[in-house]
């Protein structure tokens, strides 16, 4: 019983992981038709703000929960003015363009703080128990931090008057411009958010992980397939696809191991991909968030 | 007609590549030939990419997976079968099979290019977190293990009838160089071939391609599979440059540099990439050596500056320039004759008219032949 | 009216839904061998929709589509193209990139050995009067003439079923004169349905029309008994300009 409640866990981990680094490509992507190759190094800054930020004595909470999307965020804003705005329209541009950015990210990360580790932090709040097993609080903590984003996203999008907004410039770009929705902005605070929420990601489980200016690649191979096998739908998309492919990925890698796990993740992928070549909230229809 | 269009510039693009295989190696030393087969095998990985994007549209981001795979494979099966021969066969062989799979899945699904791109590339992530993970005696194929990211030794090329005779690394040059060539005059011939224009067909619209009864899922899965077993080749050549392969060939590095040799050198050129794999081979080298700039930054502003600036890359730049240089030149001889003829009165108009005709002519015909197929 | 062949294409019940827009509604037609039937409608009738049905290029919502015995509903655009349909869209579809010769010849070559689809190019080049821009990319084309290109890929196909999408659109008088002349000469070795707006186009090509109005079949008769027509007269003539 321990034991199912302890793997359960380790699965629920997993999905939330994979949602959490995969949501604002996914908000990028279902509101923008921009697939960001940079997503990965966004991740990697947030990462190296909250490392940075708490060795210079910041408040680490501060530091994930504030500083780490701040930064990004901003970053984002400026990287979508300064380049993605050329490109609207130009997906394959886009790409190669966001490609470019991700390598400049890494260059500059690197010339700076070093090719190697940063000094890293260990992740707060212990350990819990379960039965004989333990299971580390904060893993417990990042699974309730996805969720509670994952709502606050929805809310955002139902609710307020910017996700009104946004909503229709991504149904019909043109028919929000004729009524006056300026799509420039909508798009610009779109990318800016989606960057914040990576940022936040990548500063949340550099505690885990440790940063390195390419860690950013480990986590866009994930990323990429949670959005592409969810659809265009962000969050019907990132959380379907997180629940399939994190919970597959973590069943088979408990019963057999890591390695499996991963290529048990890629050949669910594929199989999806080929009976449901939109993902699966399907890429026509843009209705559900 | 249709097929038969600048062969000549094909040919002599192979024979400048065989005289430098025949001359370099008097020429340069033993170093910079070792050196030389890397940048060739990076150059044919290069050409399999401007195959399946220039040619056929086709937006593979991962063409290094394929690359790796044709490493790896070579390398586990060379160490298995205790001769090189059949070794480069199964590698070219499992990379083309590999590509069979993938792009079945992709083209029979019809997922656009844009998923394409993002799939390809994360199957060559996916592959690099793989096979780091497979350090240890656990895993091996045979009687080679997979060495995780350590990565495996890989046996030199031996002469096809004595596995006993292993190349010396200034003759795997000549099998490289040798290698390119081949591989050079074989995709070009294939973009000339009934299956290479109907894949270029594609890329410039695939629904009429379509209406005009071509499989299109079909072909992009064939030129896919080419190029693949191109890239195969490409990684046999390198893991012999370098003398082993690890699981850095998957990595998004080497992914990003196979893309910028295409964007730089030119979609739609097989001799671009080429270059452009060789002008960036010499200039992340000479880079690697100090410290101060990072490579990651420069291929970043390159590929950003090219999107931006270059989005045709240089080749194709350079022969539109060329060719809006060559119509400049026409029409100023035009005007002169025009000149002429007016100052010499209205004598022997019919004649001027003639002439003047021409270069007007030559004009379309010679657009026609740069927007068609540049190589 | 009925030309006395056998039917040829025949659509049962075929509707096309795009979320609540009824594109394609219901629709029963039939095509005899040797005919040569216009389709006419207001804009947003369905016409084209009808037409990408037809071809594989839309999964109808409902229906089925025969094409000589063979159910064709669910196959894909080139297997309908492999039956010996040649298909112009409203939209002009060519390889913009590529010479004119070579968009020719890749249609020819489709079906015909080398030497049979070089001569084949040849004379489609002639029949089009394209000889003079064979190696210009279509790209670089007036629209007119890019038309042509297109109808020259339909026709050195050699299809024994046509179906074209407003082919004169955009053509001059001229063009549109030689543009009908071309599908008369079509239809001595092929059926056609014909997608065309201009009515003195239509007169000049067609006996019976079938006039699309709201996704549905209205009419199916004569060019004169529909401009007789009050309700064709007011779904269609009336709402032209
Ligand atoms: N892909 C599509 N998605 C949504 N609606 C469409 C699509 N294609 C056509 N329609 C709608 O279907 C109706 C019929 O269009 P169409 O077949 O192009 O008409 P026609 O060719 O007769 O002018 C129109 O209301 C059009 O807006
Ligand atoms: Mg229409």
């Amino acid at each position: 019983m321990d034991l199912v409640a302890a793997v359960g866990l380790q699965i629920l981990y997993g999905i939330a992981n994979l949602a959490l680094i995969s949501l604002g490509l996914a908000i990028i992507f279902g509101m923008m038709r921009v697939i960001n190759l940079a997503h990965g190094e966004f991740l990697m800054l947030g990462g190296y703000t909250v490392v940075i930020a708490a060795n210079a004595g910041v408040n680490l909470w501060v530091a994930m929960l504030i500083l780490a999307p701040l930064v990004v965020g901003v970053i984002g804003v400026v990287v979508e003015r300064l380049l993605i705005r050329w490109l609207y329209g130009r997906m394959i541009d886009t790409l190669l363009a966001t490609w470019g950015l991700s390598l400049l990210f890494i260059g500059i990360v690197t010339s700076i703080f070093g090719a190697s580790t940063a000094t890293t932090i260990s992740p707060p709040l212990g350990v819990v128990s379960i039965g004989e097993y333990t299971s580390s609080a904060y893993e417990l903590l990042l699974i309730g931090i996805t969720v509670a984003l994952g709502i606050a996203v929805f809310l955002v999008l139902k609710m307020t008057s910017l996700g009104l907004v946004a909503r229709g410039t991504m149904q019909n770009a043109e028919m929000a411009s004729a009524l006056g929705v300026s799509t420039s902005r909508v798009y610009m605070i779109t990318f800016g958010i989606g960057a914040a929420i990576s940022g936040l990601a990548g500063g949340l489980l550099a505690p885990v992980t440790g940063v390195l200016p390419t860690i950013g690649a480990v986590y866009i191979a994930k990323a990429f397939i949670t959005v592409i096998s969810g659809g265009a739908a962000i969050l019907a998309g990132t959380a379907s696809a997180s629940v399939l492919l994190g919970g597959v990925n973590g069943i088979a890698a408990f019963l057999t191991g890591p390695t499996i796990g991963e290529v048990a993740l890629l050949v669910t992928a594929i199989v999806l991909l080929r009976l449901m070549p939109r993902g699966i909230t399907g890429g026509l229809f843009r209705k559900s968030l | 007609m249709i097929l038969a269009r600048d062969v000549r510039g094909t040919l002599a693009i192979a024979a400048v590549g065989v005289l430098f295989m025949l001359i370099a190696p008097s020429v340069l030393e033993l170093f910079t030939i070792i050196n030389l087969t890397t940048a060739i095998a990076l150059a044919v990985l290069a050409l399999s990419l401007a195959l399946v994007w220039g040619y056929g549209g086709i937006l593979c981001f991962g063409q290094n997976a394929f690359f790796g795979i044709g490493a790896y494979a070579y390398t586990i099966a060379a160490i298995n079968f205790g001769g090189s021969s059949w070794a480069i066969l199964v590698a070219i062989l499992v990379a083309v099979a590999f590509a069979v799979v993938i792009g079945y899945v992709m083209f029979y699904g019809r997922v656009s290019d844009v998923y394409l791109a993002v799939i390809t590339l994360t199957v060559s992530l996916i592959l690099y977190s793989l096979i780091r993970r497979t350090s240890g005696p656990d895993y091996k194929i045979g009687k080679s293990l997979l060495g995780g990211f350590n990565g495996i030794t890989s046996p030199p090329i031996n002469l096809p009838w004595d596995p006993s005779f292993v190349l010396f690394p200034e003759h795997v040059f000549y099998v490289a160089m040798g290698a390119l060539v081949v591989a050079y005059l074989f995709t070009s011939w294939l973009t000339r071939t009934h299956f290479g224009r109907v894949c270029v067909s594609i890329r410039e619209n695939e629904l009429r391609a379509e209406l005009l009864g071509y499989d299109v899922r079909l072909y992009k899965l064939g030129i896919f599979a080419v190029g693949a077993g191109v890239a195969g080749l490409a990684g046999v050549l390198f893991c012999n440059g370098v003398g082993r392969v690890t699981p850095d060939v998957f990595n998004l590095y080497n992914a990003a540099l196979t893309i910028i040799w295409v964007i730089v050198g030119g979609r739609g050129t097989l001799i671009g990439p080429i270059l452009g794999a060789f002008g960036l081979f010499y200039l992340t080298s000479a880079l690697g050596t100090q410290s101060t700039v990072n490579n990651n930054l420069v291929l970043g502003i390159i590929l950003v500056v090219f999107v931006l600036g270059v989005p045709k890359g240089v080749i194709p730049t350079l022969a539109g320039w060329m060719a809006a240089r060559r119509t400049r030149r026409a029409l100023r001889a035009r005007e002169r004759r025009m000149r002429l003829r007016r100052a010499r009165g209205g004598g022997g108009r019919n004649d001027g008219a003639g002439a003047g005709a021409g270069p007007g002519g030559g004009g379309p015909a010679g657009a026609g032949r740069g927007a068609g197929a540049p190589e | 009216m009925r030309q006395g062949g056998e039917v040829v294409l025949e659509t049962r019940g075929l509707s096309m839904h795009f979320g609540g827009v009824r594109a394609v509604d219901r629709v029963d037609f039939a095509l005899y061998e040797h005919e040569l039937r216009c389709l006419i409608g207001p804009n947003g009738a369905g016409k084209s929709t009808f037409f990408k049905c037809l071809t594989g290029q839309l999964r109808p919502s409902a229906g089925s589509v025969v094409i000589r015995d063979l159910h064709v509903t669910d196959r894909e655009p080139f297997e309908v193209a492999a039956l010996g349909v040649g298909i112009k869209t409203q939209v002009p579809n060519v390889f913009e990139g590529l010479a004119v010769e070579e968009n020719i010849w890749l249609s020819a070559r489709r079906w015909h050995p080398p030497a049979r689809s070089r001569s084949l190019t040849a004379e489609t080049l002639e029949r089009l009067q394209l000889g003079d821009i064979r190696s210009s990319p279509v790209g670089r084309l007036a629209h007119g003439q890019r038309q042509w290109v297109e109808l020259g890929m339909v026709v050195a196909a050699e299809p024994w079923l046509v179906l074209l999408d407003e082919p004169a659109a955009g053509m001059t008088h001229e063009e549109t004169v030689r543009t009908a002349e071309l599908i008369r000469e079509i239809n001595r070795t092929a059926t056609l349905i014909v997608v065309e707006h201009d009515m003195q186009f239509i007169r000049m090509i067609s006996h019976l029309v079938t006039v699309f109005h709201e996704g549905r079949i209205l009419m199916e008769d004569t060019m004169e008994a529909i401009s007789a027509d009050p309700r064709a007269r007011e779904v269609y003539l009336g709402h032209r300009g």
